[in-house]
C-alpha cells in the first residue's frame, strides 16, 4: 500500500498512538523496577503496529477483546492513559478504581472490553459484542486480540467456528511475538501455518510482517471493510517480538542471546515509520520529534499523577460486585 | 534431614517419585521451559521454578511441556491415568480450571464411580492458589472449596514445606484424582524437611498446637496465621489448638470434633470465598454432631462475598490475618463469658 491512501493527520495520529504505547511501556519497564508497581505487568513494546494498525479503523462503537498485553489495545483504542496509569497503580481514580490492575483494564464507553488474565478469554466476549453489533444492526464489528499462545486455547479455536456459522462480524487478529511464555510459537502452533488453521475454519485469512506498521494498516483495512460489508469473520496473522520479558522480571534466557537488540537496531517499527514518512517527505522529523516530546511529557504527567493519586479505601472492598444485591 | 524451602520439597518430591516409578510423568505449561527456542532449555520450570531441574534428568519424554490448552492436557492427563500413567498435571494457576473444569469435574473425578468401580485414575492436578501477591481477581482465588465439593476428587491444601513435601509424595502415589494446591505467597518459606521420601496420609489432621480453650481450624496459609495468633494469645492467657485439616476432601472430622469437645469453642479461618466453603461446612459438622459441647457460638474468618481485588489496601483488608483471627478469637472467649454472666 502506497502511504498517500494515509492523510498527513492519520499518520501523525497513527505515529502519535504508537509512540504513546511505547514510551508508556518503556517507563513502565523503569518503574517497574523500582518496586513501586504491584502485580504482573506484561509490556506490549515492541508489538505497536497491531493494536494502532488494526484500531485506527475501528470507532468507539467497535468493540475489541484485548489479552493480559493489553495496555497496547487500551491506547490504540482510546483509553485515557492518566487513567490507565492509575490503575496499574492500584489508585482510586484509576479506570478500573484500584480493583483491576494492569491485566484487567477495560473502558467499555471506550469499546475496550477489558485486558483479560485468561489467556483465551477474549475472543468469546468478541463473539458477543459481534453478535449484539449483529443483531441491533449497528453495522459495528468487533476484534478478537490473541497471541500465538492464546491461538492454542480451545475457546479461540471455538470462537472462530461459532463467529464462521454465524457470520459475526468478528476480526481475527494474531499477535505472534514468537514466544507464549518460554514456549516457541514454532513449536506450539501445530500445522505451523496459521493462516491455513483459520481457512480450516472458513474464515479467509492473511499474513503480515509486523514491523510494518503500513503492512498491518493495510490489512486491517481491508478485513474491515470487508466485515462491515458482510463477509463475516477474517483473521489477520501478525508477526513480530516482544522486546521484554513475558512479564516484568522475567529474564527471558530461554532467548538466544541478542534476539531482541537485533529486533530493535534493525526492525523497530517506530524508526521503520519514521524512516518511511520522512524519506517519502510526508511529514518531517521536526514533527516526529515533536510528537516525541509531548508523548514523554504526557507519560511524566501520567507517572507522577499516579504516584500521588490516593488509594482504595477498605470501604471499596465490598462496592462493585453486583449491582443490587 | 536439611532446611528447604515449600518450592524445592515439592521438587524433591516430584524428583523421588519419578525415580522410583517410571510411570510418573509432569504436564503443563513452561514446567521446563523454552521448548522450541533457540535459547535457554528448562529456563523456567514452571511459572515460579517447582519443576526446575527436572527436565534434564528425566527428559522431555517425562517432563511434558503443553501449549496453552488446558482442556486438552488436563483431560489427557486423566486419560493417561486411566490408562496406565501416573501423571502430574500443573494447572499454572487453579483460577484457570474454568478453562478446563469438565475434565476434572465431568470426567476424572466420576470415572470410578460411574464405570461401576472398573476405572482407576491415578492423576493429580496440581495449581498455584491464594491471595496476597497483587495478581488481581483472575489469578489469586482459594478454590478447594470448588474441587470439596465434587464427589471422586480428593483435595490438598499444605500448610509448610514439610507439609508439601509429604502430601506431593502421596498424591502421586494415591490412586484416585488429587487437587494438590500451592499457595503461591509460601513458595518460598524454610523448615527442616527429611531428605528421603515419606508421604503423609490423606485424612489425618495435623494438630500444630494443642490447647485448652478454643480450637481454631485453618487451612494451606492460614495455619501459619492460626499459628502465629496461638503464639501470641498464649500471653494473653488464651490457650488455643491449631488444627490443620490437610486435605479437605477427605476431611479428618473426628480430630476437629474431638478437639471441640474438649475447647467447647470454635474459630475457622479460610482464604477462600465465604459462600458454600469450608468454614461453612465445618460449622455445620460441628453444629450437627458437638453443639453440646459449645459454649459460643462459631466463628468464621473469611474474606468478603468478593472477587480478590488489586489494589495493595484492598487485598490486604480482603485476606484473613492473624489480627483478624487474634480478634476472632477474643470475639468468642468474650462471647462465652457475657452469655456465663447472663
Ligand atoms: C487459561 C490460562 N492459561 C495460562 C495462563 C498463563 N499465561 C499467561 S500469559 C501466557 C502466555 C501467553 O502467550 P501468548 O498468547 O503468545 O501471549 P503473549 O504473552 O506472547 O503476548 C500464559 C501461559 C493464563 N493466564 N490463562
Ligand atoms: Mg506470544
Amino acid at each position: 500500500m502506497t502511504l498517500m491512501k494515509l492523510t498527513k493527520s492519520q499518520l501523525l495520529q497513527a505515529y502519535r498512538r504508537m509512540q504513546t504505547i511505547r514510551m508508556f511501556e518503556e517507563r513502565l519497564h523503569k518503574e517497574f523496577a523500582t518496586g513501586e508497581i504491584p502485580g504482573f505487568v506484561h509490556l506490549y513494546a515492541g508489538e505497536e503496529t497491531a493494536a494502532v494498525g488494526v484500531c485506527e479503523h475501528l470507532t468507539d462503537a467497535d468493540h475489541i477483546g484485548s489479552t493480559h498485553r493489553g495496555h497496547g489495545h487500551c491506547i490504540a483504542k482510546g483509553c485515557d492513559v492518566m487513567a490507565m496509569m492509575k490503575e496499574i497503580y492500584g489508585k482510586r481514580d484509576g479506570l478500573c478504581a484500584g480493583k483491576g490492575g494492569s491485566m484487567h483494564i477495560a473502558d467499555l464507553s471506550k469499546g475496550m472490553l477489558g485486558a483479560n488474565g485468561i489467556v483465551g478469554g477474549g475472543p468469546p466476549l468478541a463473539c458477543g459484542a459481534a453478535l449484539t453489533a449483529k443483531t441491533n444492526k449497528t453495522n459495528g464489528l468487533a476484534v478478537a486480540f490473541f497471541g500465538d499462545g492464546g491461538f492454542n486455547q480451545g475457546t479461540t479455536l471455538e470462537s472462530m467456528n461459532f463467529a464462521r456459522v454465524h457470520d459475526l462480524p468478528v476480526l481475527f487478529v494474531l499477535e505472534d511475538n514468537g514466544y507464549a511464555e518460554t514456549t516457541s510459537s514454532d513449536w506450539s502452533i501445530g500445522g505451523g501455518d496459521p493462516v491455513r488453521r483459520a481457512e480450516g475454519f472458513g474464515i479467509p485469512g492473511i499474513r503480515v510482517d509486523g514491523h510494518d506498521f503500513f503492512a498491518v494498516y493495510a490489512a486491517a483495512k481491508e478485513a474491515v471493510e470487508a466485515i462491515r460489508s458482510g463477509s463475516g469473520p477474517q483473521f489477520i496473522h501478525i508477526e513480530f517480538t516482544r522486546y521484554y520479558g513475558h512479564f516484568e522480571g522475567d529474564a527471558m534466557t530461554y532467548r538466544p542471546p541478542g534476539e531482541v537488540k537485533e529486533e530493535r537496531a534493525f526492525l523497530d517499527c517506530l524508526k521503520f515509520f519514521r524512516a518511511r514518512v520522512t524519506q517519502g517527505g510526508i511529514l518531517t522529523g521536526e514533527q516526529l520529534d515533536e510528537i516525541d516530546d509531548e508523548v514523554e511529557a504526557l507519560i511524566s504527567t501520567a507517572v507522577a499523577g499516579a504516584k500521588a493519586a490516593p488509594l482504595p479505601v477498605e470501604a471499596d472492598l465490598t462496592t462493585n460486585v453486583y449491582l443490587n444485591y | 534431614m536439611s532446611v528447604k524451602s515449600f518450592r524445592e520439597a515439592l521438587n524433591e518430591a516430584f524428583r523421588q517419585e519419578m525415580r522410583r516409578d517410571p510411570a510418573v510423568v509432569l504436564l503443563g505449561e513452561d514446567i521446563s521451559g523454552g521448548m522450541g527456542s533457540g535459547g535457554e532449555q528448562d529456563a523456567w520450570g514452571g511459572v515460579l521454578g517447582t519443576t526446575k531441574g527436572l527436565m534434564p534428568e528425566f527428559g522431555r519424554e517425562r517432563v511434558l511441556d503443553t501449549p496453552i490448552s488446558e482442556s486438552a492436557f488436563i483431560g489427557a492427563a486423566a486419560g493417561a491415568a486411566a490408562t496406565g500413567l501416573r501423571p502430574v498435571a500443573q494447572l499454572m494457576f487453579v483460577d484457570f480450571f474454568g478453562v478446563c473444569g469438565d475434565q476434572i469435574v465431568n470426567q476424572m473425578a466420576k470415572f470410578r464411580y460411574m464405570f461401576g468401580g472398573n476405572a482407576t485414575t491415578p492423576v493429580v492436578v496440581r495449581a498455584l492458589c491464594g491471595a496476597g501477591l497483587r495478581a488481581a481477581s483472575q489469578h489469586s482465588q482459594m478454590l478447594y472449596p470448588v474441587f470439596t465439593h465434587f464427589p471422586g476428587l480428593k483435595v490438598v491444601i499444605p500448610s509448610s514445606p514439610y507439609e508439601a513435601k509429604g502430601l506431593m509424595i502421596q498424591a502421586i502415589r494415591d490412586d484416585d484424582p488429587v487437587i494438590f494446591l500451592e499457595h503461591k505467597a509460601m513458595l518460598d518459606d524454610t523448615e527442616e524437611v527429611p531428605d528421603e521420601a515419606y508421604a503423609i496420609p490423606f485424612g489425618e489432621a495435623r494438630t500444630w498446637r494443642d490447647g485448652e480453650d478454643i480450637t481454631v481450624v485453618a487451612f494451606g496459609r492460614m495455619v501459619q496465621f492460626a499459628r502465629q495468633s496461638a503464639e501470641k494469645l498464649a500471653g494473653e492467657g488464651i490457650s488455643c489448638a491449631v488444627v490443620d485439616p490437610r486435605t479437605t476432601s477427605p476431611l479428618d472430622t473426628e480430630t476437629i470434633l474431638n478437639s471441640v469437645r474438649k475447647t467447647g469453642r470454635l474459630v475457622i479461618v479460610d482464604e477462600a470465598y465465604p459462600r458454600c466453603g469450608m468454614a461453612a461446612d465445618i460449622s455445620s459438622i460441628v453444629a450437627e454432631q458437638a453443639f453440646d459441647a459449645l459454649k459460643a457460638p462459631v466463628l468464621k474468618v473469611t474474606p468478603p462475598h468478593t472477587p480478590v481485588p488489586f489494589s495493595a489496601p484492598l487485598e490486604d483488608a480482603y485476606v484473613p490475618s492473624p489480627a483478624k483471627v487474634e480478634a476472632a478469637v477474643r470475639h468468642v472467649m468474650q462471647a462465652d463469658r457475657l452469655a456465663g454472666a447472663a
